[in-house]
């Protein structure tokens, strides 16, 4: 057969002489730069078996499960929250009657924060960007009606996820639903915080311990939980590149594992119910090799690197979200067509969930009518484009497996820089991760990632439709979500009259329990959920463990 | 030191809970390399500290940067303080996620711009060397 270079020095360039290359960035949002054509040469020699295997074996890349969307589509897992718990409970009824499978929970910034309603930083923010949660009553009204037993539930919540998983358990309890029936998730992720969502509150290393309580107390008490969503997302929304978010998430993966394994838990007690959670961006064929390294690399590293001998361990199981930040405020419609281009890489790219933005979200928080439209996307995905018909239909693709490799490949780089930041130490990927915080080592790479791509949008390299070109001279007006400004005095209310009604010496026992464990460095779970049982609220048992870790307060940089 | 050689001293700030600071940053560095002096706050800022700090700094204009829906709140705020302090000739600007019906809210109460999604930082860059170089002139500078 022909060389490509032969290829390339003939017809390639005979034809780029008679029509020169167009004038903009021939590369991934990455950098990577693809060659104009792959061809078997690019990937030879290929073992089947070493790079990919089957799906549902080792080293899966081809798909977690042995038959996947033959068997069963990803859940299609809208996230939701808004005001007040009631209207969030019935916007869930509404995506569940439009055929969502899966619930998850937005909350609002106090929340997220660990500040009830009716705190003075909370002015302003309730209910805006999320439901407001501050105890067991508003979670009562939140999933009035639903049965836990029958639907999984994710809840994006990371410093106070101990709290928020705590008063989910506490309704179940009540509500006489058993936990080893419970399946959900819990985002419950405060690396990345640090990194790049900046929700934290208290310092990382009591940070990370909050976080291990829930891979010790998890796994016996509520065996179909996943106690953490390591996460990509947020490092790839703040400006990370698709090589970036991969490493860094899977670097953040490890180094829970070895802070699990330093705590003397067993790898294949914790490891079967690590989920994860990755951007799905708009370089349609590098997300897809994004999601096949990803599978490959864990898989690789947690067998041969830590010793894992239950298969479940190796599996990366994933939930994915369209890229809010690739939405646009001008010529919003557009936002459906990105969001179906990115939801079908998700697909192609095995994913296990996903949620898919609505067309209004550089506007607002979503519209009923938009998140419908989102949720029909997944929807036409599964059942008109074909797509499911086969696994991993990708799979031998020249381009697709080079650029496989290639993300794999970049990607095990950044993670021995981060590694060798914790050189010298017996957990070197935890404190790698940690120094790098410490030391303004992401915000860095992340600040650079963005300011490149804000500079290549501005000289055109990088076209946005709509924005830096084929712009519309009128705009065209669509319907927002606005949020009634009574949520914070109904939620004011709402804590008043649980403060009043509790059992006042029981919430003073639980937090002092919790305080106890946190001091002594016991396991914080029992303590989260006696408290939460009690009617302690949000801000309450958040307090507590302020007094006891203190705050954390980030390097400012630029 | 006349005009041409004074520096435009900005503070970009991040009000309330919110720690979306991807576009606080990149606006700060594109600032910064457009020859103005800029400081940049950090997170959770009140109100109280963003003025204080505006002041301490001798700024001539102030960003916010808010992404979660509580812009109305926040800037009423800083405009109310810098009002009380006798500083309301600080252009006070921002972005974020702020819908469309709410700008000319904000424009009324005496926000001098709001830079959406989509924004190329050389608008902003546009406007302070516009209207920074008024303010001057205004105080005799």
């Amino acid at each position: 057969m022909r060389k490509k270079h032969d290829w390339m020095r003939e017809t390639y360039q005979k034809s780029t002489e008679r029509m020169p290359e167009r004038k903009v960035a021939h590369r991934t949002l990455s950098g990577i730069a693809p060659d104009p054509l792959y061809t078997p040469e690019d990937i030879e020699p290929f073992d089947y078996e070493k790079k990919l295997g089957y799906p549902g074996e080792y080293p899966y890349t081809r798909g977690v499960y042995g038959s996947m969307y033959r068997s069963k589509l990803w859940t299609m897992r809208m996230f939701a929250g808004f005001g007040t718990a009631e209207q969030t409970n019935e916007r869930f009824k509404k995506l569940l009657a439009a055929g969502q499978t899966g619930l998850s929970v937005a909350f609002d910034l106090p929340t997220l924060m660990g500040y009830d309603s009716d705190h003075p930083l909370a002015k302003g923010e309730v209910g805006k960007c999320g439901v407001a949660v501050s105890s067991l009553a508003d979670m009562e009204v939140l999933f009035e009606g639903i049965n836990l037993e029958e639907v999984t539930t994710s809840m994006t919540i990371n410093s106070p996820a101990n709290a928020i998983w705590a008063m989910y358990l506490a309704l179940a309890k009540k509500k006489g639903f058993d936990w080893k029936k419970l399946g959900g998730t819990i985002q419950n992720d405060i690396l990345k915080e640090f990194i790049a969502q900046k929700e934290f509150i208290y310092p990382p290393e009591p940070s990370v311990k909050l976080v291990i309580d829930t891979f010790e107390w998890g796994p016996k008490n509520v065996p179909r939980w996943n106690f953490i969503s390591v996460s990509g997302y947020h490092i790839r929304e703040a400006g990370a590149t698709a090589v970036q978010e991969l490493a860094f998430t899977l670097a953040d993966g490890f180094a829970y594992v070895e802070a699990a394994l330093a705590r003397g838990l067993e790898i294949d007690y914790f490891a079967p119910r690590i989920s994860f959670f990755f951007d799905v961006h708009n370089d349609f064929f590098e997300e897809i090799a994004k999601f096949r390294a990803a599978r490959r690399i864990w898989a690789t590293e947690m067998k041969e690197r830590y010793g894992a001998k239950n298969p479940r361990s190796w599996m990366l199981r994933t939930h994915a979200q369209t890229a809010g930040v690739s939405l646009t405020a001008q010529q919003p419609l557009n936002n459906i067509v990105r969001v179906a281009i990115q939801a079908l890489a998700a697909v192609l790219g095995g994913t296990n969930s996903l949620h898919t933005d609505s067309y209004d979200e550089a506007l607002a928080l979503p519209t009923e009518e938009a998140a419908t439209i989102a949720l029909r996307t997944q929807q036409i995905i599964a059942y008109e484009s074909g797509v499911t018909h086969t696994i991993d239909p990708l799979a031998g693709s020249y381009y697709v497996e080079w650029l496989t490799d290639k993300v794999e490949e970049e990607a095990r780089n950044y993670i021995e820089a981060i590694r060798k930041m914790g050189e010298g130490t017996p957990y070197p990927t935890l404190y790698g991760v940690i120094r790098g915080i410490e030391n303004g080592y992401f915000q860095r790479e992340i600040a650079d990632a963005s300011y490149r791509f804000q500079q290549e949008v501005e000289s055109g390299e990088r076209i946005i439709v709509g924005v830096n070109a084929f712009k519309d001279e009128k705009e065209i007006e669509v319907p927002i979500l606005t949020i009634d400004p009574e949520v914070e005095r109904v939620q004011a209310e709402r804590l008043a009259r649980v403060r009043r009604e509790r059992d006042e010496a029981r919430v003073k026992e639980a937090l002092e329990g919790l305080r106890q464990a946190a001091v002594t460095g016991q396991n914080t779970m029992p303590h989260f959920v006696e408290a939460a049982l009690a009617y302690a609220t949000l801000g309450e048992m958040m307090d507590v463990l302020r007094k006891v870790y203190g705050i954390y307060e980030e390097p400012v940089m630029v | 030191m006349n005009a041409m050689d004074r520096k435009i001293r900005v503070l970009i700030a991040k009000p309330g809970l919110d720690g979306h600071d991807r576009g606080a940053k990149v606006v700060a560095r594109a600032l910064r390399d457009a020859g103005m002096e800029v400081i940049y706050t950090g997170l959770r800022q009140t109100p109280e500290m963003i003025v204080s700090a505006a002041l301490q700094e001798d700024v001539d204009a102030i960003g916010l940067s808010i992404l979660s829906g509580a812009h109305m709140h926040y800037f009423s705020e800083v405009k109310r303080l810098l009002d009380e302090q006798g500083a309301s000739d600080i252009l006070l600007f921002g972005g974020g996620i702020i819908p469309d019906e709410d700008v000319p809210k904000l424009l009324a109460m005496g926000v001098a711009a709001v830079f959406g999604p989509g924004t190329l930082t050389q608008d902003i860059v546009d406007f302070l060397k516009r209207e920074v170089p008024k303010r001057w002139a205004k105080a005799g500078l």
